[in-house]
């Protein structure tokens, strides 16, 4: 069996947000099959390095799906192809010998590129900051059992929990909402008996960021929860307007 | 013993020690806080719930890490769960705090200190309040109370958890915290920012050198105090379970400006993580260690052997573990399981790529109890690991691998957690306290989140009220000279354009460090890697090619500035595994063994934590020590025959 291909890419180039960007060609001899996406892209930037060609820059840390640092457009989806995976779990063996594939940033006019496939999600934390918490300090808190919670009701805030703030909902969206991404916080929060009484003004407090920080309405495609992931659902959404 | 190793432990009884302890720290009034601004660098676990406890109490806190957002620290990867001592009746309090401490001191074979382990074992109860507060969902039981479950080898149950996302959570938690104190008013957050030196005056921190990683420009950062939450160094290794960017950058900095090194070369080896397959493998990912109840691990009789797994028969097949320990099995201790591995591939029974790997095999478990059965207990593993390495694991037996996990080493502090510098206190992972010479599963959480939220805002509230002196003439000296050093080190990186990358770099040192410092070290292959890192070293001076400017992003830049220092921390902790003649916990040397090939403990010399002094003029390392003694616990040894 043979166990390398070879990988055509072509690859979004920019070097940073003010200048324009363009695309480029690469090829790249030798991918075996059993490594990542990110590393064959690793492989790509050594070659590239020793030629004296700048790099491709991409965000990337855990490279084992948790971290929501890596993502960016494979072959026009948000992780690619393969479903509930992040593009540091895609791997080469997903991809035919002599596949183009093609890399962009997000598309989204809240994330602006920092460099190729790297972008700035700050605006996401701004949609924490503005409200994405419960109101509790250090110190004092009641015992952890005072208020029991059932082990359904304890799951289902955890899988909303689950988000890894990626912003692919928001790239996958054809207006650029980041429903999904609150929808899933307050899910999160307002489903446990500690964030019920504040369930209304988180809600009011991060859709009134959502606006300021140029995110649009949602699409009500699903495109969002199609290309999470973590496979959130959509539903909450609907949960999420009915507060 | 000099006075910087006055540890300032508690001088009567440990238990209830620390409550104590907090009655006689100093307080200060809410608006003299105000006055004081505190830098904290790291955004995981220890860091987030440090800067959100501080801020909330009224100073002015200043965040910074090389993340785009703290959401994304290195504690968000850790799976199983958080260890807690929670008794359900009063009376049972106690015996449930003495046994995490007992657990926790010999698991860590006995060279942590006692009061820190205690002070764990009580702060424990009421870090699982401040987290259910918070808004983290842990696991319920039917009648709606917290869940728990067994963990490494532990025979209670008190392992608190959300699935196999436990660090997820709870970092959230302390994320969510921490952008509430923003929204507040109460933090600055510096995200996309390395920082690479110290502000040290009268052998005081007083700021940070810090590196803009988008702009590339270097910008000077004052404070009264400076925290250190910057995480593990297993990196060193190169492959290792850790996310690619956690480095010993501030730490290592911190340690060339005054701050003293311990046991750097405690370092802890998981046996079950997925082997690398080819070259330019980035990370190693962990699977559960619960595989272990299930599967059994094997290697081919034969040498070499290139045969599919499903081909070899029965008694061609030898279960080494079950062979050496009749008794356990394949349940022995992580560092008994990872050693019997790693010899048995050295001498070329090993499977896969590289020869590194050996079979987990579920096949007896599915015979006997189903592959439903099966599915339901590691369903979410297999399916992890069908994603990385494209086998059913139901089908064809599983490869593992022992790698670099975490790291107990790290800079010394005090009961107070500060450094020998003064104002430069160090939480988490980044430090030495509670973890001896090997972690107990689940504590690694806990004791990031006890640091964070419980000790250091007392210790840092009261060292400030103690010393709110500032020489400001002198800081802006030291300002200038650090700036000056970082500013040489990256003109002397940019400058070479070689023919190698970082990344070849990086592997090499790896190579040596895991195959001569890693899961077992002798004498002789410790002082072989000494000279091969010095010339290893050499070539990445010589021929090491770092692309591009200093102005704007560049991602080598940042490698290279990190790989460095990692080159001479591996140096330190080689010679401190050399100078530590005895094994113990997961430092293991093949000298100092008993006649059954178990850890041999020398506690007439080494009962001590090895603490390292950086010497600046000379530029060498000096050797201290700090005594450990044990009032609370019997020193014994333990025996998995």
């Amino acid at each position: 069996m043979n166990n390398f291909i070879s990988l055509n890419f072509k690859v979004w180039r920019q070097i940073d947000s003010k200048s324009k960007g363009y695309f480029e060609y690469f090829t790249l001899e030798k991918v075996s099959l059993n490594i990542s996406l990110l590393e064959a892209l690793d492989q790509l930037n050594e070659n590239l390095i020793t030629k004296n060609i700048r790099p491709i820059t991409f965000d990337h840390d855990c490279r084992e799906g948790i971290c929501g640092s890596c993502g960016f457009l494979i072959n026009g989806q948000p992780h690619g192809p393969k479903k509930g995976t992040t593009s540091c779990q895609l791997y080469i063996r997903n991809f035919k010998d002599n596949a183009l594939i093609t890399l962009e940033p997000w598309r989204v006019k809240s994330f602006p590129v920092i460099q190729d496939l790297m972008v700035d999600r700050n605006s996401l934390d701004k949609l924490i900051i503005s409200g994405g918490y419960l109101n509790t300090g250090t110190g004092d808190s009641p015992d952890a059992n005072s208020i029991p919670i059932s082990p359904e009701k304890a799951f289902s805030s955890f899988e909303t929990a689950t988000c890894i703030g990626c912003g692919a909902c928001v790239a996958g969206c054809r207006n650029s909402s980041s429903s999904l991404f609150i929808a899933a916080k307050l899910a999160h929060l307002g489903q446990l008996p500690q964030g019920i009484s504040s369930k209304k003004e988180r809600s009011k407090r991060m859709r009134n960021q959502m606006a300021i920080e140029g995110f649009g309405q949602c699409s009500n495609n699903l495109e969002c929860e199609a290309v999470c992931p973590k496979e959130i659902s959509a539903d909450w959404i609907s949960w999420m307007n009915k507060i | 013993m000099s006075d910087i190793l006055n540890a300032n432990l508690p001088s009567e009884n440990i238990e209830g020690a620390w409550g104590k302890t907090v009655k006689d720290l100093s307080n200060l009034s809410i608006e003299k806080k105000k006055t004081f601004e505190i830098i904290i660098v790291g955004c995981g676990l220890s860091g987030s719930s440090a800067a959100a406890t501080l801020a909330e109490e009224g100073f002015k806190v200043k965040l910074f890490t090389y993340h785009d957002s703290p959401r994304r620290a290195h504690s968000v990867s850790a799976q199983g769960g958080i260890n807690a001592a929670r008794a359900e009746s009063e009376d049972r309090k106690k015996e449930v705090i003495d046994q995490l401490f007992e657990d926790t001191i010999r698991g860590g074979d006995f060279r942590a200190r006692e009061a820190s382990c205690q002070r764990l074992a009580e702060l424990s109860s009421n870090i699982i309040d401040q987290c259910v507060s918070q808004g983290v969902p842990f696991a319920r039981e039917y009648d709606g109370n917290l869940a728990t479950r067994k963990f490494g080898g532990a025979l209670v149950s008190r392992t608190f958890y959300a699935r196999g996302q436990t660090g997820q959570q709870l970092l959230y938690g302390a994320y969510q915290a921490l952008m509430r104190q923003i929204n507040l008013g109460n933090i600055e957050l510096y995200t996309k920012r390395d920082i690479l030196d110290f502000v040290i005056v009268n052998n005081i921190a007083r700021g940070v050198i810090a590196r803009n990683l988008i702009g590339g420009n270097l910008e000077i950062h004052q404070s009264h105090c400076v925290v250190l939450a910057t995480g593990g160094y297993s990196n060193v290794y190169f492959l290792s379970t850790n996310s690619l960017k956690s480095n010993a950058t501030a730490i290592w900095r911190a340690h060339k400006k005054g701050a003293n090194f311990a046991n750097p070369s405690f370092t802890q080896i998981h046996p079950t993580c997925i082997p690398p397959k080819d070259s330019y493998q980035s990370k190693l990912t962990l699977m559960s260690e619960s595989l272990r109840n299930d599967g059994r691990i094997w290697l081919p009789k034969k040498q070499n052997s290139k045969e599919n797994p499903e081909n070899i028969p029965e008694n061609e097949r030898d279960y080494f573990l079950e062979r050496q320990y009749p008794k356990y099995g394949n349940l022995v201790p992580r560092d008994v399981a990872s050693r019997r591995a790693k010899e048995l591939c050295d001498d070329g029974f090993g499977i896969g790529y590289g020869s590194k790997g050996i079979y987990l095999d579920l096949k007896d478990s599915i015979k006997k109890n189903g592959l439903k059965e099966i599915q339901a207990k590691y369903g979410n593993l297999f399916e992890i690991y069908e994603r990385i390495v494209g086998e059913d694991p139901t089908k064809v037996p599983m490869k593992i691998y022992p790698a670099p996990h975490y790291t107990m080493g790290g800079l010394w502090v005090d009961y107070n957690l500060m450094s020998n510098l003064e104002g430069l206190f160090v939480l988490g992972e980044a430090n030495y306290s509670v973890h001896g010479a090997n972690r107990l599963g689940a504590n690694a959480l806990l004791q990031c989140l006890s640091d964070g939220y419980f000790i250091s805002p007392k210790t840092i509230t009261s060292w400030l009220a103690n010393n709110n002196d500032v020489d400001k003439v002198k800081i802006k000296e030291a300002c200038r000279e650090a700036l000056y050093l970082v500013e040489k080190k990256i003109k002397s990186l940019l400058s070479k354009k070689g023919n190698k990358t970082v990344d070849y770099f990086h592997r090499k040192l790896g190579e040596i460090m895991i195959s001569k410092c890693g899961i077992s070290r002798n004498r002789k292959d410790l002082k072989l890697a000494l000279t091969e890192i010095e010339r290893l070293n050499k070539d990445f001076q010589l021929n090491a090619n770092i692309p591009g400017s200093n102005s704007g992003l560049n991602l080598e830049l940042e490698k290279a500035l990190r790989l460095e220092d990692f080159f001479e921390l591996s140096n330190l902790m080689i010679k401190d595994a050399i100078e530590r003649e005895e094994s113990c916990g997961a430092h293991f040397r093949e000298e100092y063994q008993t006649k059954e090939g178990e850890a041999a403990r020398n506690d007439d010399l080494f009962s001590h934590i090895a603490v390292w002094e950086y010497n600046l003029k000379k530029n060498t390392h000096i050797r201290h020590s700090e005594k450990l003694s044990f009032k609370k616990i019997i020193l014994n040894t333990r025996n998995y025959k």
